[in-house]
């Protein structure tokens, strides 16, 4: 009789837990997009920041932290495909391949803070550039390289070998095989990991307080070069993202209405988030649907 | 110019064997093949007549286990010396599988991309050589209006002969099947065989089957593995008819396999 | 195309197989390079970040000279003060207790989600639970702190009558954060075990919670131990979230309720006020050192976890 129950209590006990869990991010998801509901309209998403006064935006940093995330892409996909189609298709079964698997091991459990300071020393210091979005995205791309090898290795594994022994019977190359027959099979998987990737550097401050900074300059948007302090373009400025702005104004927010800002940048920092988890398992799976089309 | 009378044999095998690591998969073959006739190869399951014909494209050398000792020569070139490339050979001797494996790609694409890579960048002669190849293959009239779409939309029998076609653009002398047509159902198994035996004219095909009257069916020749040994190999119609080794006498009656 | 087999001459199919396409063979090798270049990068980045925080993190102790043993163990950190004091056993000690914390919170709450996930109503799980816990993992650890110091600190200060700012409010905020994790990995290790077992023991008249406890739990607990390490290392390294809601004093708490300080606290509210090279910026720099070989440690500790696990099976 016990055993029954322990067996009811058991179940009621876990199944308030799994309603706990839900209803915490319920919670959560509704207590920020509430909050900061009433600040998203144009001029706070497109003006910069007030110090002192009320009223102050988050254009900058909103555009940093989209630019931010492309320049980051644009330096990391590249690198981590190429791991990972070497991970895949070339790596034999010797140290240095061992050594590339404890790389990406310590790589993945390093805490984002470490790696800001490593970018710190590295790309704001020793290259003598100081706080610029440039050396933020080189230590986001730090930060993201494990996930984005093992997304692809992973990706082009589950490509059947079908696929590579089709294109090799008809005297195709290894590499032109990997790059015009494997990775077109494998991009469902690339691309879902790739948006995954998306929202967590969208989302990442730690790594970013020392090394695109925690200011940004007043953007011209008239200015398209590259260079030039105020250019919105150039990455060799400071940068301070959206999610490094919440966390300076609620330290030293002075501006009377600091908490109201912190609540509307929450909020698209919060929407922006659910978009890129959305998009990823919507995309994935239509590119998926529409490579298999018909299949028998 | 003179008429050069080809040789009779295009593959000449000799003491070939293969291993994965320790373990040997095929012992000491000898076998000529000739020039323009089907070749079956039969045997039941593990007997090596897939292994010997994927050596025939070193599409063992996917295998990093694998050796191979002896010499497997190709119209008088011996297949593994290392001047031989590698792409050139699978050039000359195209393969199709098991399962069909088109390319994620469109059915045009599929047949073109191979070509396109080893240097026909001219788009009239590709248009060309992929309805020829589809004419060939017996496909051209149930895909000529929908070149476009995916390769993955076409039937099992369909995407086979897709391969098939795929194969054949690129010009091989020789074709080697690994059951084309063990995933198929009857219908689609008997379009696969009249397409075989209509290529023989031009191409030299060697075809593994586990369906021996498939083999006396389309074959010219016949050869009978068991345990990585060739049994024997001779006229379909002898083989299957007047066995000379019992072993085979007891495969082919079903005693077996 | 005629019949061209009675006409091709020996020649042509040698010369196919003989001739190397010189271009074909540069493309395959660069590309091959490339591919090496990109994962030996990756062993280049983490060599570099040891080199790079070791040296700056040791010449604490071999320019300043400052001893090693002070400088763990000591519970004074007053930097600026006159004699210059670097103690970081309270910085130590704050890490530890949040995670700990965390962990307690987290584990129980994260193991059961994922035991309801698979055992109990995998549909219901697959359909609802496991995207719930996706999104939770995509939050920023910012909006976790920002959430802990609008909600959960005012909280504390109005139920306990104390600042707010506390261990208390840091835990709940990490235990927050890493539930997820914990809950994914530990659904991996429990889906992963073999129904056979559930089969045997439910068919030897075992109810359904003893089937988990005893034989569900027992086989995956390598994986379960896992997905608690994960967390706990995750909770270690947190920076801002925790900065957010702890309180930041150097004083090592008595209680639950008191404000504490963590290694990447300490490290992200003074980097920004020292002079690179000074003694006060090498000691920040000895903490980061600390962070780099805690997450060493946990490796380790998540390999030996891994190693038994197998050995057991």
């Amino acid at each position: 009789m016990r055993a029954k129950i322990m067996d009811r209590a058991a179940t009621i006990v876990l199944t308030l837990i799994a309603v706990l869990i839900i209803g915490i991010l319920v919670g959560l998801l509704g207590f920020i997009l509430t909050q900061g509901w009433h600040k998203l309209n144009l001029d706070f998403l497109t003006s910069p920041p007030d110090i002192v006064k009320a009223g102050g935006g988050i254009g900058p940093q909103l555009f940093n932290s989209l630019y931010l995330l492309v320049l980051t892409m644009v330096i990391a996909l590249p690198l981590g495909i190429g791991a990972g189609i070497y991970m895949a298709e070339y790596a034999p079964d010797n140290k240095f391949t061992q050594f590339i698997r404890m790389s990406i091991e310590v790589l993945s459990s390093l805490p984002s803070i470490v790696v800001g300071l490593f970018g710190l020393l590295v790309f704001v210091n020793m290259t003598g550039w100081g706080y610029t979005l440039f050396s933020g995205a080189l230590a986001l791309t730090v930060f993201n390289l494990p996930l984005l090898v093992r997304v692809t290795e992973d990706a082009i594994r589950n490509v059947p070998r079908s696929q590579k022994e089709a294109s090799l019977a008809l005297g195709i190359t290894k590499w032109r095989t990997i790059v015009s027959v494997i990775l077109p099979a494998a991009l469902p998987g690339i691309l879902t990991g790739t948006i995954l990737a998306s929202g967590r550097v969208f989302g990442e401050a730690a790594a970013l307080l020392f090394t695109a900074g925690m200011s940004s300059p007043n953007l011209d948007f008239s200015q398209f070069s590259l260079s030039g302090p105020t250019s919105p373009l150039n990455p060799f400025r400071p940068a301070e993202t959206l999610a490094v702005h919440i966390w300076k104004v609620n330290s030293e927010g002075l501006a009377p209405d600091a908490r109201d800002v912190a609540d509307g940048a929450a909020a698209v920092l919060i929407i922006a988030v659910l978009l890129f988890n959305l998009s990823a398992r919507w995309f994935g799976a239509w590119i998926y649907k529409k490579m298999t089309s018909g299949a028998n | 110019m003179s008429v050069m009378t080809l040789e009779k044999t295009i593959i000449r095998a000799r003491d070939v064997s293969v291993y994965y690591g320790e373990k040997q998969a095929i012992s000491n073959i000898h076998m000529d093949i000739d020039r323009n006739s089907v070749t079956a190869f039969i045997g039941p399951s593990g007997c090596g007549k897939s292994t010997l014909l994927r050596s025939m494209n070193r599409m063992n050398d996917l295998v990093p286990s694998c050796r191979v000792t002896g010499s497997i020569e190709v119209d008088g070139t011996d297949i593994n010396s290392p001047d031989v490339n590698i792409e050139g050979l699978r050039q000359v001797v195209g393969m199709v599988f098991q399962r069909a494996n088109p390319f994620f790609k469109s059915i045009y694409e599929n047949i073109a991309f191979a070509p396109r890579f080893h240097g026909m960048t001219d788009k009239r002669k590709l248009d060309e050589v992929v309805e020829e190849s589809l004419r060939k293959a017996a496909l051209w009239d149930e895909v000529k209006d929908r070149l476009r779409e995916s390769a993955l939309s076409l039937s099992g029998g369909q995407q086979q002969r897709l391969c098939i076609a795929r194969a054949i653009a690129m010009q091989p002398t020789i074709l080697l099947l690994d059951e084309p047509a063990s995933a198929l159902d009857p219908i689609s198994t008997m379009k696969i065989e009249e397409l075989v035996m209509s290529l023989k004219e031009e191409y030299t095909i060697v075809i593994v089957t586990h369906n021996l009257h498939q083999a006396a069916r389309i074959s010219d020749k016949t050869a009978f593995f068991l345990l990585g040994e060739l049994i024997e190999y001779s006229d379909t119609s002898k083989l299957f008819t007047t066995p000379e080794h019992e072993k085979t006498e007891a495969y082919i009656s079903g005693r077996f396999g | 195309m005629t019949h061209r087999t009675d006409t091709q001459s020996q020649s042509g199919i040698a010369r196919k197989m003989l001739s190397s396409n010189k271009r074909q063979w540069t493309e395959n090798m660069t590309g091959k390079l490339v591919a090496t270049f990109c994962a030996g990068l990756l062993i280049v980045v983490v060599l570099s970040i040891t080199y790079f925080i070791a040296s700056k993190g040791l010449s604490t102790f071999f320019v300043n000279g400052i001893s090693i043993t002070e400088f763990l163990s000591q519970i004074k950190w007053d930097p600026e003060g006159e004699p210059a004091v670097y103690g970081v056993f309270p910085f130590i000690l704050g890490s530890f207790l949040v995670t700990t914390l965390a962990a307690l919170i987290a584990a129980p709450l994260g193991i059961g989600a994922a035991i309801f996930m698979i055992e109990l109503y995998p549909n219901f799980g697959k359909k609802v639970l496991k995207p719930v816990i996706e999104l939770l993992v995509g939050i920023p650890s910012v909006v976790y702190g920002y959430v802990g110091l609008t909600l959960l600190v005012p909280f504390i200060r109005e139920q306990f009558d104390v600042l707010g700012f506390s261990l208390l409010a840091g835990g709940l905020v990490l235990a927050l954060m890493i539930l997820p994790t914990i809950t994914s990995v530990a659904a991996d290790a429990i889906s992963a075990v073999p129904q056979d077992l559930r089969n045997a023991s439910l068919a030897l008249g075992a109810t359904r919670w003893q089937t988990i406890w005893n034989v569900v739990l027992h086989s995956s607990l390598p994986g379960c131990l896992t997905a608690i390490v994960l967390g706990m290392a995750r909770a270690f390294g947190e920076a801002l979230a925790v900065q957010m809601v702890i309180g930041n004093t150097t004083k090592l708490p008595g209680s639950l309720l008191d404000p504490i300080s963590t290694l990447t606290s300490g490290i992200t509210l003074n980097m920004g006020n020292t002079v690179q090279g000074t003694p006060y910026n090498n000691a920040l720099w000895s903490m980061a050192l600390l962070l780099l070989l805690m997450s060493f440690v946990f490796i380790m500790i998540l390999r030996i976890i891994g190693r038994k696990g197998l050995v057991n099976k």
